[in-house]
């Protein structure tokens, strides 16, 4: 039943399977109009080469620890992340509360290097470990009436400055609809690097959804409902009208506030220059299907 | 009307009397390359861009916030520092311009994307008018430019001051994402010192 993502992305060949799959991408974004050497050297440019592990864990947006880039690398190392269960429930045939180990439990850590870009415009390439978040539903039991998975992150009120300043209202909560959740490409990390979770990339387990903007991917994970109803979603209630439920990484579908046709790469320096983003942040042949017949603006 | 002891406040004006002003452009300048070094070298984070063009602007509304405060500080304390407002404000520009360049020259780095992003973006359209309305004021912001324009119409000129910082403040607020104290607190500043300056033309009116 479950579809497995076949990881072909391995560190050894993130170059040229990174070009291979962006000169396919940029095919596609362009049609006709590409030259030649504009296509080499966007390709070249987005080259799937991982960011630093520094890079990946010192630049993050977890509000729970405050709003600068910075804070959560500087408080999230109070957040307890050991013991820590997570709960299944709604419409599961094995509902309950999991160890991580009972969580994971059968199934193998794999690598993937996934592109990441988040909403404000930037974009990261990160190694993530973890598991196919389907493997995880199979696990307990999908019913035939479920449409939608929702997640929820955990709340330590003691160790989150953000959330004593409660402006956004906590738990943070993330949503996709089942056949998103199912599909391959859609992972519950619990690593980058090999290294475990650290806590400010969302320790102990997270969701990477690596075609939609980043605050998709919810952190710290403690609960996952099935639901046949649409899940809210925190960016979604804060402002409707800049976040939708989907929010699929689209270049062509702006932010009310500001362009989502280029993106800077993490890392670049002070003169690193902007990349094209691509439908999908990349990954449209694998799940453009999912959207068929829909207006993607409609459904931002 | 004093809320400080007039003694203090002499001997403070005593001090700033003999302090020149010009090492205020000395430290704008010196502090402008550091934040510049600390982008070229790691010291602002892996994305040195947005963090540059954050902090120079950040520091452009620190010194336009001083700026205002210099008038209803002599008025409630008799502590004058006139004599710096000039330095303070073109340092200000300064710092708007230096944040101008990061966002044209490093973060967009397209000529093409300028025009359509300042139209667009009713954000940057916002930051835009704040900074052209400044450019009068710094090029004004000489005696010689006073003697021309005389004292009166100059001051007048100058008052674009508190839509150009009235404007940096909403263009903050607007271009966060969610709801971040700071650009609030900057707001309300700003907002309270116009207030005051409301208040007084009011008196001077009844008054008259």
């Amino acid at each position: 039943m479950v579809t497995r993502w076949i990881n072909d992305l391995t560190r050894d060949d993130v170059t040229p399977k990174g070009l291979f799959m962006n000169r396919r991408a940029v095919l596609a974004g362009l049609g006709s109009i590409g030259a030649a050497s504009l296509m080499a050297g966007r390709a070249d440019a987005q080259a799937l080469e991982p960011n630093t592990l520094e890079q990946i864990s010192t630049y993050n947006n977890f509000y729970e620890f405050g709003w600068d880039k910075t804070d959560p690398a500087a408080h999230a190392g109070d957040m307890v992340t050991s013991p820590w269960s997570i709960t299944i429930d709604g419409m599961v045939d094995n509902p309950g509360t999991f160890t991580l180990a009972d969580l994971l439990d059968g199934l193998s850590i794999e690598e993937r290097i996934y592109r990441f870009r988040c909403v404000e415009a930037w974009s990261m390439v990160v190694p993530w470990n973890g598991v196919q978040l389907s493997d995880v539903l199979a696990k307990a039991g999908v019913q035939s009436s479920a449409r939608y998975v929702a997640f929820e992150t955990t709340v330590q009120r003691d160790v989150m400055p953000g959330v004593q300043r409660s402006i956004i209202p906590f738990p943070y909560v993330e949503g996709l609809r089942l056949d998103e959740a199912q599909h391959p490409l859609t992972m519950l990390a619990t690593g980058i690097y090999g290294e475990p979770m650290p806590n400010q990339n969302g320790a102990p387990i997270r969701l990477v959804v690596p075609w939609k903007y980043g605050f998709k991917s919810i952190k710290s994970i403690v609960k996952i409902t099935l639901t046949d109803t649409q899940p809210p979603t925190t960016w979604n209630r804060l402002n409707s009208r800049e976040y939708g439920f989907y929010s699929n990484v689209n270049p062509e579908v702006d932010h009310p506030r500001w362009s989502q046709g280029s993106e800077r790469k993490i890392g670049g320096g002070l003169f690193a220059s902007r990349q094209e983003t691509l439908m999908f942040n990349g990954y449209e042949e694998q799940v453009a299907h999912l959207y068929e017949g829909m207006d993607l603006r409609e459904d931002y | 009307m004093t809320l400080f002891p007039k003694d203090w406040a002499q001997a403070v004006n005593r001090v700033t009397r003999r302090s020149p002003a010009w090492p205020i452009y000395l430290i704008g300048a010196g502090w402008a390359g550091w934040l510049f070094w600390l982008g070229l070298t790691g010291g602002l984070g892996p994305e040195p861009i947005n963090a540059l063009e954050r902090r120079y602007g950040e520091v452009a509304l620190q010194l336009l916030v001083v700026g205002l405060v210099v008038t209803p500080l002599r008025v409630f304390t008799g502590i004058s520092l006139l004599k710096f407002r000039r330095a303070l404000g073109l340092t200000a520009f300064f710092f708007v311009l230096a944040h101008f360049l990061v966002w044209t020259l490093l973060d967009l780095s397209t000529w093409s994307a300028i025009g359509r992003e300042i139209i667009r973006r009713p954000y940057i359209t916002i930051g835009f008018a704040g900074f052209v309305l400044l450019i009068p004021l710094a090029v004004t912001s000489n005696n010689a430019s006073i003697k021309r324009l005389g004292a009166g119409t100059w001051r007048k000129l100058h008052q674009l001051t508190y839509p150009a910082v009235l404007l940096g403040a909403v263009h903050y607020i607007w271009l966060v994402k969610g709801y971040p104290l700071e650009p609030f607190l900057y707001a309300g500043a700003i907002v309270g010192l116009l207030l005051l300056r409301v208040r007084w033309v009011r008196r001077q009116n009844a008054v008259a």
